[in-house]
């Protein structure tokens, strides 16, 4: 065997193959995470843009810009590219990229499937973005595409939905085990799994969630088209099915997916805290713990979605309390980050400002989770503006900024050059600023009694959803900014050092900047 | 950098607590006005404020940290990394915390769900896109929807202030009285919610669902539907009239007095211009919302009646369409929704509109004899 190896290494030392085939056939991390990152952002784009129209028709009370069919498929299909294209993605590729260089592997485990799950993505997207110009529109049924809406009475379209969800979903179902094998085979001599990054942790619980919920969403979806289809009635009461089932299998899979949305932002975060404190992680064992309590009650809590469907007070007895219990691994989470602070030597280069940002609006966001979780209360809550705050807190803030955070902190190890700080800390203000103005109101109109998902209020809302829609634009404009930060750090710059943070710990500053194609083919050794 | 944040922060905070004292900028849930409302305001109230202190305590050493402990401050980092007493402390504490919340949260909902004993019954059904309120026992029965007139909607007329929140028939209930409503729907998931009385109970085609309330004032009572059921689901409002009982049975007779009458016409000897004129308020009210008031509906979901084979030359499929409605597809069945004269009246008005100018009459007898045939 190590015969066949030498042979390979004597013959060429390859670099990349030449032209656009480059990026179709690649089975290195590198290329494919970049891959991944940049279909991301396009969604992040793409998805964007559909949330400027629907908060360019809540601008006012009254119907101005678009339909309401149509607003029901723009925060349809918002959602959708959103949760699957845009923040999934990301993390993905952030995988890619940095789970072998802070493993010491020479790559993912299983390069050529690698390649396929990426691939399978702008496939799926594609045919759910086609689905908006058919005959019909596209879907309007929520990304939650409850049944029947979304199967007696969904638009033709949806067997395309359902299609572009399996591609997807098999996607990320490849890149879990990619992952998962990639972190229990790969490990360099001498890292032992206490050993590994928090990042490595907190991936390798996220693509044991995506492995067992992901086959869930899949048969959901495939129930849905046995219904529309072959004449089942899996969710038609007229036939003896139940509507209620559908939510039960969503929810058993779509409350894990809010954490495989968040967990790898908690690992990132607890890379970045500690080399902008100067100052080991604190609890980094607790740390671990919690995140696999965390990882293990999001299996048992996915009721809490469906507090108002009528199951009887002992599920909602148990599900509010099981709920109630996440706050506790959460706020170890949360406590160890700010501990990791107290007392450190603190400074504020951009990746620190939102990972600080993180804490701060995702603990936020947790405050308004855990006043969900009391069933009674939710009654008021559930299905208004105060469940998009609240999501939008732990998902922007918390996903998204997570996602940020890691872009600026590895890009010199990416690019081989420094992003400019000054635009980096304009690019956080403004997100910080414009995500505040719009999702902080809506917690005030949720309150005040507006449901989500209408296309027009009464004029009571009108004040709060004009700020609303202010600081989304400016929150979505901003954005550009970081495409131009980006480019510009691809483009030239300030020459980065293998370790351009005082800091920063960790196999991946050993490489030097930009990390060379081939990385740690001779496994480094752990102490 | 900092000083700008600090200024920012100061001038939200300072511009959401002059909100505040603002009515039309408003920030908070209602208590509302019933006993299980008023605590589940309470509830609300006690988890923000102990969300607050939480967030003030970790916020502050947060924050202590960021100012304190800067480089720049010449501060040297410390190297510790763990401390077993405050990390059990800090998972302890919340347990507490949690527990205790958990104590009233339970109290209330077991009185939530228990809707027994109840004085009024009623069977609230939601459909695509308005709500049928049924007084079970009382043989009264009737839909209530959105009142706005589409100028307003679409931005030729102001608005008034009850925009969106205002229907043609409220339901109307006494006050003092455990109400119970028995919540279910036609076709998809609707949502059944009025914040005042903190009722809010998905209505799921194939389930019934219980919920109750007993009012403490007179007075008008505005809600919406909660749960997104398609194009109009913003256009489906909740209007809850509590009179005192006296008013109450007043209305009630009157009610049962009307729909008395109703079923008199039925026998009328109708005309070809009475009918279609009815028939135009029933499509406006049933029909309008999916197949358009300009019959050209949205293809192909909802099919254009302009034209349509069916409705120019099948009367009876014509009359089964609305009737059975059509299993698989978004088009309901009416049988039950629609009165014969309803029924008759919308069927007649759809062959005579839209240059569908086919001259047939078809009588509510004709619809009893359909029905009766089934």
């Amino acid at each position: 065997m190590s015969a066949v190896i030498d042979h390979h290494h004597a013959d060429h030392a390859h670099g990349p193959a030449k032209g656009m085939m480059r990026w179709v056939l690649t089975t290195n991390h590198k290329d494919i995470g970049t891959m991944y990152l940049w279909f991301s952002f396009a969604m992040f784009l793409l998805g964007g843009s559909m949330a400027m129209v629907i908060r360019a028709e809540l601008f006012q009370p009254g119907l101005q810009l678009v339909q309401p069919e149509f607003f029901n498929q723009m925060t349809t299909t918002h959602g959708l590219i959103m949760v699957f294209g845009a923040v999934m993605p990301a993390f993905v590729g952030l995988a890619n990229w940095m789970i072998p260089l802070m493993v010491g592997a020479p790559d993912m485990a299983l390069p050529r499937m690698n390649n396929f799950s990426f691939w399978l993505l702008p496939m799926a997207f594609g045919l759910l973005v086609s689905t908006l110009f058919m005959e019909g529109g596209g879907p309007n049924f929520g990304w939650t595409f409850y049944a029947p809406l979304s199967t007696t009475y969904a638009p033709p379209s949806v067997t395309f939905f359902i299609f572009a969800i399996h591609l997807a979903g098999i996607s990320s179902i490849m890149g879990a085990i990619n992952i998962i094998a990639t972190i229990l085979n790969l490990r360099a001599p001498g890292m032992t799994l206490m050993k590994m990054p928090l990042f490595v942790w907190t991936w390798l619980i996220t693509a044991f969630l995506l492995i067992a919920v992901m086959p869930v969403l899949a048969g959901v979806v495939t129930m849905m088209l046995m219904d529309i289809h072959f004449g089942t009635s899996f969710f038609n009461a007229a036939g003896g099915g139940d509507p209620v089932m559908f939510q039960h299998i969503f929810w058993f899979f779509g409350h894990p997916e809010v954490y495989i949305m968040i967990l790898p932002a908690f690992g990132a975060v607890s890379q970045i805290i500690p080399t902008f404190s100067r100052k080991p992680l604190f609890g980094y064992t607790s740390m671990v713990y919690a995140t696999a309590a965390i990882a293990f009650l999001s299996f048992i809590v996915w009721a809490h979605h469906m507090f108002t469907v009528g199951i009887p007070i002992t599920g909602e007895l148990f599900f509010m309390y099981a709920t109630m219990l996440i706050a506790v691994p959460t706020g170890v989470k949360v406590f160890n980050w700010v501990s990791t602070m107290f007392r450190g030597a603190l400074t504020f280069e951009t990746p620190m400002l939102f990972a600080i940002a993180f804490v701060i609006l995702f603990t936020i966001g947790g405050f308004s989770g855990l006043m969900l979780a009391i069933a009674t209360a939710d009654f008021q809550y559930h299905d208004t503006y105060f469940v998009v705050a609240h999501f939008h807190y732990v998902l922007v803030p918390g996903a998204i900024f997570g996602i940020f955070a890691s872009a600026y902190y590895w890009l010199p190890k990416w690019t081989g050059h420094m992003y400019d700080e000054t635009l980096g800390k304009t690019h956080f203000w403004m997100s910080f600023i414009g995500m505040n103005l719009a999702f902080f109101p809506m917690h005030f109109v949720g309150l005040a009694g507006m449901p989500r998902r209408i296309p027009d209020y009464n004029i009571m809302f009108a004040n709060f959803n004009m700020v609303s829609s202010i600081g989304a634009f400016m929150f979505g404009a901003t954005q550009l900014l970081f495409l131009f930060i980006v480019i510009k750090c691809i483009k030239g710059g300030p020459k980065a050092a293998a370790n351009p943070w005082e800091g920063a710990e960790g196999l991946e500053w050993t490489v030097p900047s930009p990390a060379p194609y081939h990385t740690f083919t001779t496994p480094p050794e752990v102490k | 950098m900092l000083r700008l944040a600090i200024t920012w922060l100061v001038g939200l905070s300072l511009s959401v607590v002059g909100a505040a004292a603002n009515a039309e900028w408003g920030v908070n849930m209602r208590p509302g006005v019933t006993e299980v409302s008023k605590s589940v305001f309470d509830l609300h109230m006690a988890i923000f404020w102990i969300c607050v202190v939480i967030g003030v305590i970790v916020f502050g050493v947060m924050f202590w940290s960021m100012l304190m402990h800067r480089k720049s401050e010449d501060s040297k980092p410390a190297t510790f990394h763990e401390n077993l007493t405050v990390e059990i402390l800090w998972t302890v504490i919340p347990l507490v915390i949690l527990i205790v919340m958990a104590v009233p949260a339970t109290k209330t909902l077991i009185d939530i769900y228990d809707a027994e004993e109840s004085d009024v019954d009623i069977l609230v059904t939601g459909y695509q896109w308005r709500w049928q309120y049924k007084y079970v026992g009382e043989g009264v029965t009737y839909f209530s929807s959105l009142s706005t007139p589409r100028e307003e909607i679409t931005n030729v007329s102001p608005k008034n202030p009850n925009y969106l929140l205002e229907v043609d028939n409220p339901l109307v209930v006494p006050i003092g009285k455990k109400i119970r409503f028995l919540i279910t729907s036609a076709d998809v998931i609707h949502s059944w919610w009025v914040p005042a009385f903190a009722v809010k109970k998905d209505a799921i085609p194939g389930f019934v669902n219980e919920s109750w309330t007993r009012i403490d004032e007179p007075g008008i009572y505005r809600g919406q539907c909660t749960e997104l059921c398609g194009k109009d689901h913003g256009f489906m409002p909740i209007v809850v009239e509590a009179k005192t009982q006296e008013d109450y049975d007043t209305w009630l007779a009157e009610q049962k007095e009307a729909a008395a009458k109703e079923a008199e016409l039925r026998d009328k000897d109708w005309s070809l211009e009475e009918l279609v004129a009815r028939g135009e308020k029933v499509y406006g009210s049933a029909c309008a919302s999916c197949h358009q008031a300009t019959g050209e509906g949205i293809p192909p979901m909802f099919p254009a009646l302009k034209g349509s084979s069916i409705v120019l030359t099948d009367i009876q499929e014509h009359i089964n369409t609305v009737i059975n409605g059509r299993p698989g597809t978004a088009m309901a069945a009416f049988g039950k929704q629609l009165s014969e004269v309803d029924a008759a009246a919308v069927i007649t008005y759809e062959r005579n509109a839209w240059g569908n100018d086919t001259g047939e009459l078809v009588s509510p007898l004709d619809i009893l004899n359909f029905k009766e045939a089934q």
